[in-house]
């Protein structure tokens, strides 16, 4: 116990004698939480759009104005010129070309039927299709209006019509920060909990320092413990209630209860690690090899219900993604202990995994 | 010369040797293009969904019949119970609901007009947006199976075309980021980390007092990892081909050659984060923390640049690999030559020389 106590004490002088370390274990994060959301905006507005008009006439002048006052869209030019357009379109500063062929108006009015020709720059597929569906949305609005015009309404709706009324749950306004900010704060603590374990505790071997297996382990892991519980309290009260307004919905204690188990499996994990590498720079290929997969897999960014079957029992058996989802669960929809009592189940099992595995490979390579 | 080879040959030594070490240099593109291409999408599909049917009649039933049929929902449940909706939120299994009142079907045939409640679970507000509009478009389509063939007058057919990505993949998107970024990532992590750990290790100062430039010595260090990362490009570009059938549309000469100035504005990054610090814990901290994250932020290839406040707009100009992702997409996907991209390669090969100048005069030939 006094041994311990001892090493507990070295390992903290060691850390906070460190400025470059400390630094970024507290700022970096910091810093991270404070950028990233705003970053992370997944949200599709301001979409370059070049306007090719043929035809100049009222309508199309009318449809032009519509899109430019619907706040999706910016005008990049304007003008009657295809080509010029396409040019505009290939350095990337339009999205969006909309060409309203000669005869717009006349054929709309009189042959009862017209053409528009749209081409999106689809390299980014979300955005691509996003952006036609905004301007297909536009243009029957402005198709129903123009028909309005010539073909008066009748009093009742002549034909069954279905209205949808949609209501958004927990996050009305829309926020985005509000989704990423949960999820990238466990990114935070994961990529300090599983680099510095695994890189800290090969240093010790790569210098050689001579003590008790469990007194060494212990010594190692406690201290990364309490900073991950430290970097994650200054995440969710510093950064998320001051500068973004997240309160958590539904309790404190439960989300302090699961963190302290992610942690042990976080570092049961980093120690792992640290037990099959022999240099710094290995466990810090392998401890970010990891990483990389299981951020990825989390659904952080993409719904891990849209992958394929494999993929998702990969995302099963990362702990990041309980993590993730519990964060979300919890704090934006104040969901209780039962409702994430299979997430805990399954965080518990790897803390106990990966540390036994640990232990077990540890005792017999050294 | 004869000298620098062999320096250079024992620092590709020092990398053959370590197993676990190639795992991060080879094993992340080929994980990072199967999990893009194969894994992660943004497409919805199987979200689970309940529905409250009040009505319980013919258009409710078949309209449930509809969103089952779809690829995109899974339905969870069907309650008549408006309260069991807010727990099954809370429970994760769901991101939307949708409430039928009584008499949906009364009221659509009689009054012809009903209403249907489509309920988000918006903590992701785009999965919210896209799903509310999938729901709403089956519901559409069932109204207008009851229309019949009723065809509107005065109607504008927009015709949309899809240009460079006709099926909408995401892999063309991602592709030219994951080039930037195994790159960059290689370049600068490896080469800090395995410079630093010389310094840690206090084999630096054998180094440094051998009969050799001690620039020299460090340049050495830098050269496997330049042809490493040709090779990773090769790897990235063949996959793609391969596996995720993305064309080259441009010279593939311009793009080595645009990746081979990306690769040494990189490499003189790690040469500065080596010099500035003495641990391998913090050159990797730094490389992670204040250049992986940026990267993956600023190319813009998984955030767009345009919908970030203006001052991280700015900030993503001093991003080497932004540039580069400027590049790749116009050379690769748009098929575009020089003329149409010597702006970027100026920024890129401008911030290499700056970065190479800085990290040369700070280089210290005596270690402290």
């Amino acid at each position: 116990m006094r041994t311990l106590k001892f090493l507990l004490q070295k390992e903290f002088r060691q850390i906070f004698r460190n400025k470059t370390i400390l630094r970024m274990i507290i700022a970096v994060p910091i810093i991270q939480l404070l950028i990233l959301p705003l970053a992370a905006d997944y949200e599709v507005k301001k979409i370059n759009i070049s306007l090719v008009d043929h035809d100049h006439s009222a309508y199309s002048r009318r449809l032009a104005d519509r899109i430019l006052s619907s706040g999706y869209f910016r005008a990049n030019d304007y003008s009657a010129d295809f080509g010029r357009s396409l040019q505009e379109f290939q350095k990337d500063r339009s999205d969006l070309v909309l060409e309203i062929p000669a005869h717009f108006e006349s054929d709309l009015v009189t042959r009862g039927e017209a053409g528009l020709f749209i081409a999106v720059n689809a390299i980014n597929g979300v955005k691509a299709s996003v952006g036609a569906s905004y301007l297909s949305r536009i243009i029957t609005a402005f198709n129903s209006d123009v028909r309005m015009e010539w073909i008066s309404p009748p009093r009742f709706n002549p034909a069954p019509l279905i209205e949808v009324v949609p209501l958004n749950r927990f996050n009305p306004h829309l926020r985005y920060p509000f989704f990423m900010v949960p999820g990238i704060l466990v990114i935070l603590v994961t990529l300090i909990g599983i680099n510095m374990c695994a890189m800290n505790i090969v240093k010790e071997k790569e210098v050689g320092t001579p003590i008790r297996k469990h007194h060494f382990i212990l010594g190692k892991l406690i201290p990364f413990w309490i900073i991950g519980m430290f970097v994650f309290s200054l995440g969710l009260f510093g950064v998320a209630r001051i500068v973004y307004g997240i309160v958590p919905e539904g309790s404190l204690l439960l989300l302090y209860g699961f963190l302290a188990i992610y942690m042990v499996a976080l570092l049961g994990m980093g120690l792992l690690i640290s037990t099959y590498c022999s240099t710094q720079q290995q466990s810090m290929s392998v401890a970010f090899f990891c990483m990389m997969i299981f951020i990825l897999m989390s659904g952080l960014f993409t719904s891990v219900d849209a992958m394929p079957a494999w993929a998702q029992w990969i995302a099963k058996a990362n702990p990041v993604t309980y993590f993730i989802d519990v964060m979300r669960m919890v704090v934006l929809k104040g969901s209780g202990f039962s409702d994430v009592k299979g997430h805990l189940i399954a965080v518990s099992v790897m803390a106990v995994f990966f540390n036994s595995w640990a232990i077990w490979n540890y005792r017999k390579t050294t | 010369m004869k000298r620098f080879t062999a320096f250079v040959k024992k620092e590709f030594f020092h990398v053959f040797r370590d197993r676990k070490t190639l795992l991060l240099l080879f094993g992340m593109p080929v994980a990072q293009i199967v999990l893009f291409g194969f894994a992660l999408t943004n497409e919805i599909r199987n979200t689970g969904i309940v529905v409250c049917d009040y009505a319980n009649d013919e258009a409710s039933r078949r309209i449930i019949e509809r969103l089952k049929a779809s690829k995109s929902f899974r339905l969870d449940a069907v309650y008549q119970d408006r309260r069991t909706i807010e727990s099954a939120f809370r429970s994760g299994r769901i991101k939307l609901a949708i409430v039928f009142p009584a008499h949906f079907n009364d009221d659509l045939l009689h009054l012809n007009a009903a209403q249907v409640q489509v309920i988000a679970d918006a903590s992701d507000p785009n999965t919210a947006n896209t799903v509310t509009g999938f729901a709403t478009g089956i519901i559409m389509d069932y109204q207008r199976e009851i229309l019949g063939g009723v065809v509107l007058p005065m109607q504008i057919k927009p015709e949309i075309r899809m240009i460079y990505n006709p099926e909408l993949k995401g892999a063309t998107n991602f592709v030219p980021g994951v080039m930037a970024l195994v790159l960059v990532l290689i370049c600068v992590l490896m080469t800090s980390v395995s410079i630093v750990r010389e310094k840690e290790l206090g084999t630096m100062e054998v180094l440094l007092v051998a009969p050799f430039n001690p620039i020299l010595v460090v340049v050495s260090k830098a050269v496997p990892y330049f042809l490493l990362s040709l090779v990773n490009l090769t790897v990235i570009l063949l996959l793609s081909v391969t596996l995720l059938d993305m064309p080259v549309n441009g010279s593939v000469l311009l793009l080595y050659f645009e990746s081979a100035i990306l690769i040494l504005c990189a490499l003189s990054l790690g040469l500065l984060i080596s010099n500035s610090t003495s641990s391998q814990q913090a050159a990797m901290i730094i490389s992670l923390m204040a250049l992986l994250l940026p990267t993956m932020m600023f190319t813009g290839f998984m955030f767009p640049i345009e919908n970030m406040p203006i001052p991280l707009q700015v900030i993503s100009n001093i991003t080497p690999a932004k540039w580069y992702y400027i590049i790749v997409k116009s050379v690769m996907i748009k098929g575009l030559g020089f003329s149409a991209i010597w702006k970027e390669t100026l920024v890129l090969v401008g911030m290499t020389l700056l970065l190479l100048g800085i990290s040369i005069k700070n280089f210290k030939v005596r270690l402290a």
